[in-house]
């Protein structure tokens, strides 16, 4: 049962982070904090999407989650980040029903097993929470509604 | 043997349950307690036999249900050793105890710029945000004492911050996140020396050991019956009849007035002036079938138990590798809940896999943020014991833990 949760692919996104450490320059910024259990993130967006870079404390989910987010964002066009937005969002929010598209999703398909357990579908969605903001700052509209 | 763990656990019905496919290990009770079937029963009867409102009908379920439910109020004041029943104002919970005593202080202690509250690092955030509220509503300072490396609290600069300008000092006497326990005494000859009142937020000693307010010598103590084996929704504040004589009404409504008009208002005495409303009746009957049930076992052989649990688990805990607890060491001067760390894995992650073999664990700030800040953690992993822990349960934990190192490896 544990295995769906801690896929292989999540725990090394945790171990060796991808993108990882506050860079310059950039036009938008967003913290975001989980007041439950004190996680939390920053993440700076370039408008051009050129650069996404990030830095935070948490869980295994919400880190590897954040690294998974850099992998799949970054050098994007603003639709291709809506659609995979989108996706990750759906994802998360479909209790475990939702078949994930790896064309879309990438390594953020292991995240499915995640969606199971509602107490942690906050930690996957974090960093993709701050990442709406933080883009939005930047000038770049990313559009799900979210009910996390 | 004098405590019979096996015997107490089979009162709980819930401690027979599996969690994904394990034994129940529930080592969680600093949360919330679990239920004996004594008080699920006492509860169950009141309400298919008894049920009226109180303090308000002549008829007979009326005055039964008036009887249950001052009963209860008069149980718990023999429990905590107070003179009076009166002194035992029925409540939602510990924080609206606090809440209660914070929301009228201001008024009652005729608090302005100058005067001085003092709390500590180590408070849960219901002993500490009710008093920074305070503190903005009357310009009044918030002081607060430090925790040691060891997580105790620092009394080093009691004598600087307990002072002439303190009117009122409130802090924890276990803390629900390091276990240590505070002894007040100290504290409580300061702040008698300067005139400030002390108040002790007892949410965790009063379920674990005897605790007597006229030995304390406090003026104030909140507790709340969901963690000493009573149900949700019923706590307790317990004040010096003089002051809550002194103190304005907190939540008004029925059963707080003595005549109204629609002029005005006056107020009935102690405990009736705070608790506006239908009280949690079934509740407040609830707890006293709690304590009825703590007092039978007896308060010292549980302490005993839980003693003997926690130098358990303190051991089995330092040998598994990777381990770190926070707060003391040792169980002397400490109760049964231990916070700690397992290196490069976040508490969540060891919550979750604890979980998925039956080990039932709290992870997260534990409500006690600065704590974590003070130890440089955002959060940590708490086990916590109650009468109904074996050594067995301390077992799975360790157990848990090794799996836990094993998928984080």
């Amino acid at each position: 049962m544990m295995d769906q949760l801690y896929q292989e692919i999540i725990l090394d996104h945790y171990k060796h982070p991808h993108g990882r450490g506050l860079r310059d320059p950039f036009e938008g910024e967003a913290h975001h904090v989980n007041p439950t259990c004190g996680d939390e993130i920053t993440l700076r967006v370039r408008d051009d999407l050129s650069d996404i870079s990030y830095d935070g404390l948490g869980c295994s989910i919400s880190q590897a989650s954040a690294s998974v987010l850099y992998e799949l964002l970054k050098g994007r066009t603003p639709a291709e980040v809506n659609e995979i937005h989108e996706a990750f969002v759906e994802l998360m929010q479909g209790r475990g029903q939702v078949e994930p598209d790896e064309d879309v999703l990438g390594d953020g398909i292991a995240f499915a097993g995640v969606a199971k357990y509602p107490a942690r579908v906050k930690c996957a969605l974090l960093p993709w929470m701050a990442f709406k903001d933080a883009a939005a700052r930047a000038g770049v509209s990313v559009n799900p509604e979210v009910k996390a | 043997m004098s405590f019979d763990v096996v015997r107490v656990r089979g009162d709980f019905p819930i401690l027979s349950r599996e969690i994904n496919g394990h034994p129940l290990v529930y080592l969680d009770s600093a949360n919330t307690s679990q239920k004996p079937r004594q008080v699920l029963e006492a509860m169950k009867v009141h309400q298919e036999r008894h049920n009226g409102n109180v303090s308000r009908s002549v008829h007979t379920l009326g005055t039964e249900s008036t009887e249950a439910y001052e009963g209860a109020r008069a149980t718990v004041a023999t429990f905590i050793g107070a003179a009076n029943p009166d002194e035992v104002v029925f409540t939602k919970n510990s924080t609206e105890a606090i809440n209660l005593v914070a929301w009228t202080a201001g008024q009652f202690l005729s608090l302005g710029p100058g005067d001085e509250i003092v709390v500590s690092e180590m408070e849960h955030h219901s002993n500490l945000v009710p008093w920074q509220l305070l503190c903005e509503r009357t310009g009044a300072t918030l002081r607060w004492f430090g925790v040691t490396d060891e997580g105790r609290l620092d009394e080093s600069q009691l004598d600087e911050l307990v002072n002439e300008r303190t009117k009122l000092v409130s802090v924890v006497h276990m803390s629900n996140i390091l276990g240590t326990i505070n002894d007040p005494a100290r504290l409580v000859a300061r702040a008698r020396e300067v005139g400030a009142l002390v108040m002790l937020d007892c949410s965790q000693s009063v379920p674990h050991f005897a605790v007597d307010v006229a030995e304390l010598g406090v003026d104030f103590i909140a507790f709340t019956g969901h963690k000493m084996l009573g149900p949700t929704g019923i706590g307790v504040l317990w004040g010096r009849a003089e002051l809550l004589e002194r103190m304005p009404p907190f939540l008004a409504g029925g059963s707080t007035i003595e005549t109204v008009t629609m002029g005005g208002t006056t107020f009935a005495p102690p405990p009736a002036r705070f608790e506006g409303g239908t009280p949690p009746i079934t509740a407040a009957i609830g707890l006293g079938a709690a304590v009825d049930y703590l007092t039978a076992l007896g308060m010292d052989d549980i302490h005993r138990h839980e003693q003997d649990i926690t130098a358990y688990a303190l051991k089995a805990l330092a040998e598994v590798p990777g381990v770190r607890i926070y707060g003391p060491a040792s169980p002397e001067g400490r109760g049964g809940t231990v916070s700690f760390g397992v290196d490069g894995v976040h508490p969540h992650d060891v919550g979750q896999i604890l979980d998925d073999l039956g080990v039932e664990v709290r992870v997260g700030h534990h409500c006690a943020r600065p704590v974590c800040t003070r130890f440089g953690v955002p959060a940590m992993t708490r086990a916590s014991f109650y009468l109904y822990t074996t050594t067995d349960e301390i077992d799975a934990l360790a157990r848990g833990l090794e799996q836990v190192r094993k998928v984080f490896a």
